[in-house]
């Protein structure tokens, strides 16, 4: 049950882009198109997933023991760094064709907010899922990262749709590109602000 | 003289970092709930941008080019840590408020790209005003947003109320960001491409 509340509350009503503001810089730049959109989303989900879980154990069995919880932002970003670069060539031995789908994202994401932000999120902060606030365990932050890369995924998609039909109509010249881009992102953050309340 | 003026001047209107270079878009629209804090965050940016900017234009010519962005980022979360650590310790309200997005510094696309754009090919002297003008730009941008955004949800300018009732609760959360941010840029087309 808990596990439950913890996925609809990350993609809904805690939607990393739409909430938090986490990833908003991919988030701009590659929903042009559906296709780079959901193959972004992808290799987000990934990422996101994988370095939760290593950064998770690397606080807890490295920093907290020794007390250099104070290194946490430097190393952390060295960890994603170094995840990403390895997730890209393992992938691109065993899987070719995933290589190629998502190869172009991989170098990006080392930038993407939202990887820190939710390795941080996770070991810093309490939760509260319907019981009392407390700090997650190692199954919990999986399932958090997991479900909360599943909310960006949501988010692109569905924002690279809108953009796809944005791109086909009349819009007044200062507000060509980003500006009606932000705007349309704001009425969609208005629509998941009726999620709030659910959890 | 005036070439050193017009580094610090571009960052404010022709490269202004929010506006025309869309960078850093996230403590953008997450920190500008107030006009206090969209200044804070932006004077916290500041700090890491310009310390950052002047080691990396003297470590620069030594850095292997093969490595040299592993070792830009890590100069930045140093300094992004040294901020962390001074903020807990003089202003604990700030570092509360701010929450996540001070250690989010360290991927701020702003300073990573400050220094692969300036500071790795130009002098010391240069790339710190560098740093104080798009760091100038970036706080007065946050600062304007955190304005707008105060006087629609609140009725107030940096906590001093000046209309009474509720205001309008939307644009504190999470949609009146983009929207403010989206119409003021619109604003900014029209004046700047005038």
């Amino acid at each position: 049950m808990e596990y439950l509340l913890i996925i609809v509350s990350a993609i809904f009503v805690n939607n990393i882009v739409l909430a938090q503001f986490l990833g908003i810089c991919p988030f701009l730049g590659v929903s042009n198109k559906l296709s780079t959109a959901s193959g972004m989303s992808l290799a987000v989900c990934f990422v996101i997933t994988l370095a939760t879980v290593v950064t998770y154990l690397i606080n807890k069995f490295l920093l907290v023991p020794f007390g250099l919880t104070f290194l946490q932002t430097i190393a952390f970003i060295l960890v994603i760094a170094a995840l990403v670069q390895m997730v890209e060539i393992v992938l691109k031995k065993v899987s070719p064709a995933l290589y190629q789908a998502l190869g172009i994202f991989l170098p990006l994401i080392t930038t993407n907010c939202a990887v820190l932000g939710v390795a941080i999120n996770v070991v810093t902060k309490e939760f509260t899922f319907g019981g009392e606030a407390h700090m997650l365990n190692l199954g919990e932050a999986t399932v958090y990262a997991f479900a909360t890369s599943l909310g960006y995924g949501l988010a692109m998609v569905l924002f690279a749709g809108i953009r796809e039909h944005l791109s086909l109509n009349e819009v007044p010249k200062a507000f060509k590109g980003l500006p009606i881009a932000l705007i349309s992102v704001g009425i969609m953050a208005l629509a998941f602000l009726g999620f709030s309340g659910i959890v | 003289m005036a070439n050193k003026l017009s580094i610090i001047t571009k960052g404010l209107l022709k490269e202004n970092p929010t506006f025309v270079l869309v960078l850093g878009m996230c403590p953008t629209l997450a920190t500008t709930t107030s006009a206090m804090n969209g200044l804070e965050m932006g004077l916290a940016t500041m700090f890491v941008l310009i310390l950052s900017n002047i080691v990396i234009s003297l470590i620069a010519p030594v850095v292997p080019d093969k490595v040299h962005i592993p070792v830009y980022i890590v100069v930045i979360a140093t300094f992004v840590t040294v901020l962390q650590l001074l903020m807990q310790a003089f202003t604990p309200d700030v570092y509360k408020t701010l929450g996540l997005f001070i250690p989010l510094i360290v991927v701020n696309c702003i300073i990573l790209g400050r220094a692969e754009a300036f500071a790795n090919k130009n002098s010391v002297w240069d790339s710190a005003l560098d740093g104080i003008g798009i760091g100038l730009g970036f706080t007065l941008s946050l600062t304007v947003i955190g304005i707008v955004r105060e006087i629609l949800g609140s009725g107030a300018v940096f906590g001093f109320k000046f209309i009474s009732g509720d205001g309008i609760l939307a644009f504190v959360m999470a949609p009146g960001a983009f929207l403010v941010l989206g119409y003021l840029m619109v604003l900014f087309n029209k004046i700047a491409k005038k």
